[in-house]
């Protein structure tokens, strides 16, 4: 019993910190310019099927991860943030909510189109090792070792560099941060580029369990918008706890509860956090701007 | 806005579900189907844009909210509850929800109701996919019979569009009323609202439950519209549906939503040639629009007809 919940406790760890990456990206976003992506979910769908377009000319997919990132950084980062949040932006938050929303049946109705409504399978690895009653399976261990690495390094970037220091004041104040010289405006570009880094990785690293499909943005983008919130919006930290709290929430309800309500664990947890906690689990309360 | 637009405002709406009404003797069965569900659309959209377009949130549980009011009545029937009392029912069994989930999510600043109505959504969707001794699982309800008297299309259009009348003239003189002049304050600056007294939360709550309550009607009339209801038009899907309904027509405008669903109706229609593509170019479109005016397709008319007369 014991080897089977440290057994569901890792697999669960490794889910969880591809929803965190993915959760990261949208608090920075969320942060950084006050747009709530509802695409987030899509920004993970369209690289894993550029890098399964790469490998279909017989290219390997480590050729394929860095074309995919570049068309990332290029279409999620800076297009999205030139074509349709910066022209949005004037008019106020709402349209831009309602037009992230009409981006994700964009995406996913034009990655229908072209990919047809097939579930693709997607390279990964495969076997592991024994360790005694536990099995640790090469997939969970590099997801969990890339996931880490990528948040400390996101981590000791945003606040050990001049630059990701500058993004943390653009964060808490725009205002103030341009004052103080800050060009503002390349921190907002530079935490997109993060965004876009981020899907990529998560990307890699989920594919390979979840396939590839045109509406999985749906499922993933749910779960990463209730990981940012529960764990608390304001906070890359919160962010991350959020995102393993759900994995592995999941995991168990999967494995204890009725499958057909696993969908539904990272919603119920929501709705208790908003009534019960709403600022999250570390997260500070949102003051009131005017 | 002065009383003689106010008015008229009205006096559009009204003229509109008249020619609905009028047009239908031109046309075949489908047309008359269209029709209708233009009414149920324009219902649910109306509601949501009590939320979206006065309160200033996001809601995405209207889907939600429709599903509920379509069960209800659809179970209700059979047991020889009348349509006007399951509709009823509904309606408030979805007022209720509204205020039990708007009350804690309100509570938080920014767009906490989105994810919070987001979250219903699905798990509505999921207790309705799954809970087969209740609502049949995917297998749905069928053969959900009409009110006597309105079996016919054109019966049950004419009753569509008078329960659409009777939202119109409601809604209006809900948004007129001292209340709805509060709301609108709220609309326009919320820290201001605020300091003149106005209770925000208790007003947004309140919007917010009035709309899924006309999203519970809206359910009532779908049901023995479509006479066979089942999960998959109640997804999440749906709910970005209706909110792009309310934002092309214009969101905050009182015909928005009469001239939004009219488009969500029509356009696949006529851009049958598009198949599969449909969606891609509409939600384009819905962005492109967004971006130039947010005040939708009425805002947009505005704009340009007023710039006309500017120059002349």
């Amino acid at each position: 019993m014991a080897a089977l919940l440290a057994q569901l406790l890792l697999t669960g760890l490794a889910t969880g910190a591809i929803y965190a990456l993915v959760a990261i990206g949208f608090s920075l976003l969320w942060q950084g310019s006050q747009v709530v992506n509802f695409a987030q979910g899509d920004f993970v769908t369209l690289p894993a099927f550029v890098m399964l377009g790469v490998m279909g000319y017989g290219l390997p997919l480590w050729v394929a991860m860095p074309v995919a990132l570049l068309v990332s950084l290029l279409v999620l980062g800076v297009l999205f943030r030139r074509v349709l949040v910066q022209p949005m932006l004037r008019h106020g938050v709402m349209p831009l909510v309602i037009a992230t929303m009409a981006l994700s049946i964009f995406m996913e109705n034009a990655m229908k189109n072209v990919a047809s409504a097939e579930a693709y399978p997607f390279p990964g690895l495969s076997g592991g090792i024994d360790l005694g009653p536990l099995f640790l399976d090469w997939q969970s261990a590099v997801t969990l070792l890339s996931a880490v690495l990528a948040v400390l390094a996101l981590h000791l970037f945003l606040s050990r560099t001049r630059t990701g220091r500058a993004i943390q004041a653009t964060a808490q104040n725009p205002a103030v941060a341009r004052l103080l010289g800050i060009n503002v405006d390349r921190m907002i570009l530079i935490t997109f580029l993060i965004n876009a880094a981020l899907v990529t990785l998560a990307a890699v690293l989920i594919s390979p369990a979840y396939l590839v499909k045109f509406n999985n943005g749906e499922a993933i983008g749910l779960t990463a918008f209730c990981a940012a919130i529960i764990g608390g919006f304001n906070q890359v930290r919160g962010a991350v706890a959020g995102g393993l709290l759900l994995g592995v929430t999941e995991t168990f309800a999967a494995t204890f509860g009725p499958d057909q309500y696993r969908a539904a664990v990272p919603m119920v947890l929501l709705i208790v956090f908003v009534l019960f906690r709403p600022q999250g689990l570390l997260g500070r309360r949102e003051e009131r701007r005017v | 806005m002065s009383h003689a637009r106010h008015a008229a405002v009205l006096g559009a709406a009204l003229a509109a579900l008249v020619l609905a009404g009028l047009v239908s003797f031109a046309l075949q069965p489908y047309g008359i189907y269209l029709l209708s569900l233009w009414a149920v659309y324009t219902i649910a959209a109306t509601g949501l844009n009590l939320t979206l377009g006065y309160a200033g949130q996001v809601s995405l549980a209207q889907a939600a909210f429709v599903g509920i009011g379509a069960y209800t009545t659809a179970l209700l029937m059979p047991h020889g509850v009348p349509f006007g009392v399951s509709l009823m029912l509904g309606a408030l069994g979805c007022f209720v929800l509204g205020l039990g989930l708007g009350f804690p999510a309100l509570r938080v600043q920014g767009h906490y109701l989105a994810f919070v109505t987001l979250a219903l959504t699905t798990l509505a969707f999921l207790v309705m996919r799954n809970e087969t001794w209740l609502t049949g699982g995917i297998g749905g309800i069928s053969n959900i019979r009409r009110p006597a008297g309105f079996a016919s299309g054109r019966g049950y259009e004419f009753l569509c569009l008078g329960v659409l009348a009777c939202v119109t003239l409601l809604a209006w003189w809900l948004l007129r009323s001292p209340w709805g002049r509060a709301f609108m304050a709220l609309r326009e600056n919320p820290m201001r609202a605020a300091s003149l007294g106005v209770d925000v939360r208790a007003y947004t709550l309140l919007a917010f439950a009035i709309g899924a309550a006309l999203g519970g009607v809206a359910g009532a009339l779908y049901a023995p519209l479509v006479q066979y209801i089942e999960p998959s038009p109640f997804s999440l899907d749906f709910s970005l549906a209706l909110l792009l309904m309310v934002v092309v027509g214009g969101s905050g405008l009182f015909l928005g939503p009469f001239l939004g669903a009219l488009v969500a109706v029509l356009l696949p229609e006529w851009l049958r040639f598009l198949q599969d593509y449909y969606l891609v170019i509409y939600a384009a479109l819905v962005i492109v629009l967004l971006a130039l005016c947010p005040e939708g397709l009425i805002g947009l008319a505005e704009r340009h007809l007023f710039r006309r007369k500017g120059r002349a």
